[in-house]
């Protein structure tokens, strides 16, 4: 958050995201776990926890929303201040 | 479990080059990097649904971040902002850390998750109605409505990116 390129905020966004991602899904990892498929050697009692697996596919679909509504918007505010830095924007005047 | 370690290692150097290098395309191609990392993580965590979601919108990602950065910048955009700035920062990682070790404490050991809600899914599934992925069968089962939002998400965000192209268009 010091950067004032627009850009490498968005970045900064976008691994904030992955983290919170891998968090989630090692906080319901198993040791010596079962994957998530029904089969005849697979015990539904020793399974990965599909619950974080679950939030975690819904919090990647939405991040990919947020983020492409994030660069449109820059890419506008670029078009009508003609410059990335977030400092030199609200100085422009016609 | 090394693999794992040594991947996510990579992953966080790879976040501070990303954030840190000049060049703005580089940090776009390490970003897309940090992606596919993060899908060979999920495949190593045995989630690999998740894996190929991952894939998937990260080269979506890339695509846009990439016509982000075409565009030249004729400023030099590469300084940091004031000190002041500088002092926010520090002062809300000290709370964000301090606040995270309360709370890293209370949580389950790694590899022994809770298991008691999942339980309850798992016990009653019905595995002759959806398949044998228990993901895809409980998302459309139990947690169908959560996916109806997820979907409304997606649309509106889609909406939006046309409503701000339209209007960039006309004037």
């Amino acid at each position: 958050m010091m950067k004032k390129n627009i850009i490498k905020l968005i970045m900064s966004t976008i691994i904030i995201n992955y983290s919170i991602q891998v968090f989630f899904v090692l906080s319901g990892y198993k040791l010596q776990g079962d994957l998530l498929v029904f089969s005849a050697d697979n015990n539904i009692l020793n399974m990965v926890d599909p619950i974080p697996q679950i939030i975690v596919l819904m919090a990647i679909l939405i991040g990919l929303a947020v983020n492409a509504v994030l660069v449109t918007i820059a890419i506008g505010l670029y078009q009508k201040f003609e410059t990335f830095d977030i400092t030199k924007m609200f100085e422009v005047k016609e | 479990m090394t693999e794992l370690v040594v991947l996510l290692i990579v992953m966080i150097i790879g976040a501070v080059v990303a954030l840190e290098i000049k060049d703005l395309l580089s940090s776009v191609v390490i970003i897309g990097a940090l992606g596919l990392c993060l899908s060979v993580g999920f495949v190593l965590l045995k989630a690999p649904d998740l894996a190929m979601v991952q894939l998937v919108v990260e080269l979506i990602l890339m695509v846009i971040l990439i016509r982000a950065t075409v565009i030249e910048d004729k400023h030099d955009n590469n300084k940091k902002r004031e000190n002041a700035y500088f002092f926010v920062v520090i002062s809300s990682l000290v709370v964000f850390l301090s606040a995270a070790f309360f709370i890293i404490r209370k949580l389950p050991i790694f590899g022994k998750p809770i298991f008691r809600i999942s339980y309850a899914y798992l016990k009653d599934l019905n595995i002759n109605a959806l398949g044998s992925n228990i993901l895809a069968s409980l998302m459309l089962d139990w947690r169908v409505f959560d996916v109806f939002g997820c979907m409304i998400a997606l649309f509106v965000a889609v909406i939006c990116v046309l409503l701000l192209v339209k209007g960039k268009r006309k004037i």
